[in-house]
């Protein structure tokens, strides 16, 4: 076997052990229920709110929202696992190992994916109980739903990639999550986008948490509801648009970011940082 | 491969940062099955030389081969060929010790050679650094003396030809050095795997290695084996002893004929005699206190 199929199948095992070592201890699995479970109590609150004269619950229209708003989320849990493993000295081990950098992108690829089903099953599979008006009878709206997710993932964690790559620790990583809570507040996750100023409306439109939204309300809404988005449309021609050029963006940076991160990696960069993490709880 | 092979060769190596020079012209060798210590006190500049020979780290000036190839522009296959052990790792700490260890070989199997299986089998391997009973333990609960143990073995799992180990007992307790310098031996006499390591334990650096390479102040000051630093830097044995009630010490080069030469004028009117040989402690705080003397004065 050559060594990138090598690594590759290395990578998907790995992955996959990670998964289920995630699955399979407390703090971790805490993490996995935490926001969906925090999400299913503010959905429950809303399923009785009625978005004006739509004739929508406030809940039924967020549920698929979340959902998006979750998948586009993966970003961040990639970018943090890279600056923690980075910190930790993952990354250094994986360096060290002959086509070990390849392995280990694809087993983080396949962890955060398979962690992210995992998240929006214990959100979706109580959700659709809750609120009523849902279409999840047909095969399109799965069809869909797999689409937009698939598209969402292929967009957000090459670009999570690329964020892990230019925080050196894992408290400038938290400065991230305030820009990404403003993209989330824009973007009609828990109110529909067309009740926004019309100029943050095209703000929210660059971001892909919108657009994940957007594609899963189509899967899971009723015709009726395209009422409430912009253009009263569902878009679709320019979600697969924004989505992709997000992931070419990407695709096309992740590469060189990482190439260069990993370039920098040593034992000493590591003992530096371990040194610094350490005053900071002394 | 015959064992005059250098496997490891540094010439004129320099490492700058901006304006400071670490490291300054520094030269050395290591032939193949051999065990070099790169011996000195704390900030001498050990820790740069390794990471530029492991490739992790460009040089500033200098020609570096491993393994007949240059570190800084090596690729995936002189990667298969060399292990590293760094001075601390926390990572893969959910991971279990012999999962681990199954899942870093995989990256190795197509590297085998009809002379080297690669990977090392997992078990076996377990058994070789003295972690049977933990193999299926989670790596964070493993203690300081287990975890280090765990990190030579990453560093092998691919029968590697050439093993960079970075200050590896240090926090060890007697008992568990005592296992990690067997360890090292059966590495460097079953398995001819060339060992590079750096220590600033004098005792660990007599023990372990063949040639001893003292590094100071981002030079190097000696090179040899122990016994060879011993008697050309130093030199020098103290000799006591008493005739006619008094006391005498004298510091020789050759303390044997002193002696020798001593009972033959004097005969049984010697008493108390001490001949005391120049240890390799003396001659490395010699060493090293002349360089820091040197580097005051200048």
């Amino acid at each position: 076997m050559n060594p990138t199929t090598t690594a590759l199948r290395a990578g998907w095992k790995r992955g996959l052990i990670e998964l289920r070592q995630s699955l399979t201890n407390g703090a971790d699995l805490w993490n996995h229920a935490f926001w969906p479970v925090l999400m299913l109590i503010v959905t429950f609150f809303l399923r009785d709110v009625s978005f004006g004269q739509s004739g929508f619950s406030v809940g039924t229209l967020a549920l698929p929202s979340i959902l998006g708003m979750n998948a586009a989320m993966a970003m961040v849990t990639m970018s943090q696992l890279l600056t923690a493993e980075r910190e930790d000295g993952t990354l250094l081990r994986a360096k060290a190992t002959p086509n070990g950098m390849l392995g280990y992108l694809v087993g983080k690829i396949v962890s955060v994916a398979g962690g992210l089903i995992v998240d929006l099953a214990i959100f979706l599979v109580p959700g659709v109980f809750i609120v009523s008006g849902l279409v999840t009878g047909s095969l399109d709206s799965w069809l869909t739903l797999a689409w937009v997710l698939a598209l969402g993932m292929v967009a957000a964690l090459p670009i999570g990639a690329v964020l892990g790559s230019a925080f050196s620790s894992a408290r400038g990583q938290g400065l991230l999550i305030l820009p990404i809570l403003a993209m989330i507040a824009i973007s009609g996750v828990f109110y529909p986008i067309t009740s926004l100023p019309v100029w943050l409306q095209w703000v929210a439109q660059v971001f892909p948490v919108y657009w994940l939204g957007l594609g899963m309300r189509s899967a899971l809404l009723p015709d009726a509801a395209v009422a409430v988005e912009i253009g009263e449309s569902w878009r679709h021609l320019e979600t697969v648009g924004v989505l992709t050029a997000w992931a070419v963006l990407g695709l096309v940076l992740a590469p060189i970011v990482l190439r260069r991160m990993a370039r920098r990696e040593s034992g000493s960069s590591v003992a530096q940082r371990r040194e610094k993490s350490l005053q900071r709880v002394g | 491969m015959t064992s005059e092979q250098v496997v490891l060769d540094v010439e004129g190596l320099r490492m700058r940062y901006g304006t400071t020079d670490v490291l300054h012209d520094v030269t050395f060798q290591a032939r193949h099955g051999e065990v070099l210590a790169l011996l000195g006190p704390n900030g001498a500049g050990k820790t740069t030389t390794i990471e530029i020979l492991e490739g992790f780290r460009m040089r500033s000036a200098g020609r570096v081969s491993v393994l007949g190839v240059d570190p800084a522009h090596a690729d995936e296959r002189w990667r298969a060929r060399v292990g590293v052990v760094l001075q601390s790792w926390r990572d893969h700490g959910k991971w279990r010790v012999r999962e681990l260890l199954a899942h870093l070989g995989t990256y190795y199997s197509c590297y085998a050679t009809e002379q080297v299986v690669r990977p090392w089998d997992p078990d076996d391997l377990v058994a070789a650094v003295g972690l049977t009973a933990q193999a299926d333990k989670k790596i964070r609960t493993l203690s300081g003396g287990q975890r280090r143990r765990l990190d030579v073995a990453v560093g092998i799992v691919g029968r590697p030809e050439l093993l960079f180990l970075d200050e590896p007992t240090t926090g060890f307790d007697p008992v568990a050095r005592r296992e990690f310098h067997d360890l090292v031996h059966r590495l460097a006499s079953q398995d001819q795997t060339t060992i590079l390591l750096t220590t600033h334990d004098l005792d660990e650096a007599e023990k372990l290695a063949d040639r001893i390479v003292v590094l100071d102040g981002g030079r190097i000051v000696a090179d040899g084996t122990a016994d060879e630093l011993a008697q050309r830097i130093a030199g020098d044995d103290e000799v006591r002893w008493t005739h006619a009630g008094q006391h005498h010490v004298r510091a020789v080069k050759e303390s044997t004929k002193f002696v020798h030469d001593l009972f033959r004028q004097y005969g049984d009117e010697i008493t108390d005699l001490e001949v005391r040989r120049a240890s390799l402690e003396d001659t490395y705080l010699s060493l090293v206190r002349r360089v820091e003397l040197e580097g005051a004065t200048r």
